[in-house]
């Protein structure tokens, strides 16, 4: 079936008393695109930061790209990128200082081309803090393009875009995928989902409680626990 | 090495970004100097005498302020978590953020010395040797300022943690910078400024060191 | 954590030489030729002060085996350790006033180790805040150790610092400096506060491990729900 991109173990996270993830035993093979639904407070936000390493387990285990995410979190760090709830962003800098910051880090020159791929050639040099909510959406995109790793783990990419950002983003997942890179999406569009994505997961209650090909996810699946 | 640079790059940019804040912070150490001396009274003999606790008093409050600032945008937006992801160095963005802050503190204290020769009558001819002691023991307030301002931005109640843990740590440092700035003002018949430099340099080589060793512990969960 | 009833023995025999120990000291011990009775509280202020030092490293230990090994029982030691600490550094500091007020007329005189005492009073009550402002338990632990890593390697930088910034005035003397007394009520006082000391340190600990284990809810059990994989 070819190698695993991503593969958990009782993958349990606290926060506090409450448990966001609950013994989470999942896979993702390697080139796939996979929706990651729930309802808000299901857990995705959280799985998706654990297998980035900005979160360590409780319980359990995952691995990413071959590597533990606690003993090996460098070498998982440099086959993910994450984009996040928050931006990562710089409100003080411009978009494209932004982006020159995070090429600089991983030690490359900063692809001109990024900016006008996302729609944001005009406003290169305007600061972040001008931005409205879609644009910073759409620089976090390009910052995620620029890693060129791959495995990409979206948190709710959609949110905040609009129509054109859509259109951006489905054409981004398709290059990503056509690159061979492995994308886990966290969304609750479902029915986007579907039609874009290969298999999907569904968590409640940080617990997996459906997981199968996208297009066989039941649609009313966000409406009240889904039974197994 | 040249993630350290890249880190260094724009931490000073971001400095200058938000240089506003820096003269709100100016302002506000000067201030201090001010109501210093009409808290002890206009009593010039006595002004120039404590004129050098008066600087690093001044500086050591402003530095509370300039330390937490400089956290402030790295968490907003979790910035810094998006760094480390990337992957980056945690110990390289320690030395940038620290020596960034040195550099600014350095600014700063040196900024308020004409406002120390003004209101309290305390010059000195060694301007060379004073921002040589400035700048130490702006190291040495910025190196534990710059790890537990990164502790304290994630925790609550962080206006007063900082001060509350940075105060008692620095007190070493801050005999040593008030004593060798005095002497460079008043005087030097003992020759006792190398002593005292010696010290500000020994504090910091400890807590340059074992600060970037903790950093790590600090800002990853 | 460990269920053994030493401490409460630990804390019975420590009390049992304090009383024999501050009663001869304080009580039958010569008087003491230049210093008169006010010197008596050598006899206490001694043992406090080798103790504060004493909790304190051994909170810088807990601290580092944390900070290396992990596990909530050295977290709970340095919970209790520090805030041993603190209460032994108020105590010398209040011993020093005690004795300094009929001696130089003055409540502090700035003896070096009683200001680095001080120093440490404000840098573990600092780490005791910072417990108290901080939710995520594994992050107080984590925070809590480095913070006193930090503050434990700043004692020989505060004890010189202070001590030469003071001997540029006459060289101030402690109760200690001038002791020609018995050694005996001193080494019995001095491991009467040992041993109150570790038995309480011990049962404080055991109270902040309890706590913990409350914080933390046990791990899940097996999910019930079945997880269908199709290919």
């Amino acid at each position: 079936m070819g190698t695993l991109a991503v593969e958990t173990i009782g993958l349990s996270r606290r926060y506090g008393r409450r448990w966001a993830l609950r013994d989470v035993s999942l896979s993702v093979p390697q080139g796939s695109v996979v929706m990651l639904a729930g309802r808000n407070g299901s857990g995705k936000s959280t799985l998706l930061r654990v297998l980035a390493t900005a979160l360590r387990p409780d319980h359990g285990s995952a691995r990413v790209a071959g590597h533990d995410v606690q003993a090996g979190r460098d070498g998982v760090r440099q086959a993910v990128a994450l984009l996040g709830h928050q931006s990562f962003l710089y409100e003080a800098l411009s978009a494209r200082e932004n982006l020159a910051v995070a090429a600089s880090l991983l030690g490359r020159p900063l692809d001109p081309g990024v900016l006008a791929r996302v729609g944001l050639a005009a406003r290169a040099d305007d600061p972040v803090s001008s931005f409205s909510a879609g644009m910073r959406k759409r620089l976090s995109l390009g910052r995620v393009l620029l890693q060129h790793k791959p495995v990409a783990l979206l948190d709710e990419p959609y949110g905040e875009l609009d129509p054109p950002g859509f259109e951006l983003l489905d054409g981004v997942i398709a290059e990503l995928r056509a690159r061979g890179a492995t994308v886990v999406m966290a969304t609750h569009l479902v029915e986007h989902g579907r039609r874009l994505c290969d298999r999907a997961l569904l968590l409640d209650e940080g617990q997996l409680v459906w997981s199968g090909p996208a297009a066989e996810m039941p649609l009313d699946a966000l409406r009240g626990s889904a039974a197994p | 090495m040249s993630v350290f640079l890249a880190a260094l790059r724009k931490d000073l940019l971001l400095q200058w970004r938000t240089r506003a804040q820096l003269v709100a912070v100016f302002v506000f150490g000067a201030s201090a100097l001010l109501l210093f001396s009409f808290a002890v009274g206009p009593n010039a003999g006595v002004l120039r005498q404590h004129a050098a606790g008066f600087l690093w008093l001044g500086l050591l409050l402003a530095s509370t302020l300039a330390l937490a600032d400089s956290f402030e945008s790295e968490m907003a937006q979790r910035a810094l978590e998006g760094l480390l992801l990337l992957p980056a160095d945690p110990r390289a963005l320690y030395y940038a953020k620290a020596v960034a802050n040195v550099l600014q503190l350095t600014l700063l204290g040196v900024a308020l010395v004409p406002v120390m020769v003004v209101l309290y009558d305390a010059g000195t001819a060694r301007v060379g040797a004073l921002v040589v002691v400035v700048a130490l023991g702006a190291a040495g307030l910025s190196a534990p300022g710059t790890l537990y301002a990164a502790m304290t931005a994630q925790a609550r109640a962080r206006n007063t943690l900082l001060p509350l843990l940075l105060f008692p740590l620095v007190v070493p440092a801050l005999l040593a910078a008030v004593k060798a700035t005095s002497l460079l003002i008043l005087g030097d018949p003992m020759g006792q400024l190398r002593a005292w430099t010696l010290l500000l340099v020994a504090f910091d080589a400890v807590y340059w060191s074992l600060c970037g060793l903790l950093f790590e512990r600090v800002v990853e969960d | 954590m460990g269920q053994g009833k030493w401490p409460f023995v630990a804390v019975a025999s420590g009390l049992a030489l304090l009383a024999w120990g501050s009663s001869w000291g304080l009580a039958f011990a010569p008087r003491e030729a230049y210093m008169g009775d006010v010197q008596r509280i050598m006899y206490v202020h001694v043992p406090t002060a080798w103790n504060a030092m004493l909790v304190l490293t051994f909170a810088f230990a807990c601290a580092v085996v944390s900070l290396v090994r992990g596990g909530w029982k050295w977290d709970a030691r340095l919970e209790a350790a520090v805030e041993a600490g603190v209460v032994l550094s108020a105590l010398v500091c209040a011993q020093g006033s005690i004795w300094a007020r009929p001696t130089w007329g003055v409540w502090w005189d700035w003896d070096p180790r009683l200001t680095t005492t001080a120093v440490l009073l404000f840098a573990f009550g600092g780490i005791m805040a910072l417990r108290q402002f901080v939710d995520d338990p594994v992050k107080r632990a984590t925070w809590s150790a480095v913070a006193t890593v930090i503050a434990y390697v700043d004692v020989p930088l505060v004890y010189f610092s202070v001590r030469w910034w003071n001997s540029l005035h006459q060289m101030q003397s402690t109760p200690e400096t001038v002791s020609r007394a018995f050694h005996w009520p001193l080494r019995i006082n001095a491991f009467g506060v040992l041993f109150l000391l570790m038995g309480l340190v011990e049962l404080r600990a055991r109270t902040a491990f309890l706590r913990r284990e409350t914080e933390l809810e046990p791990p899940p059990s097996r999910a019930a729900a079945a997880v269908g994989v199709a290919s």
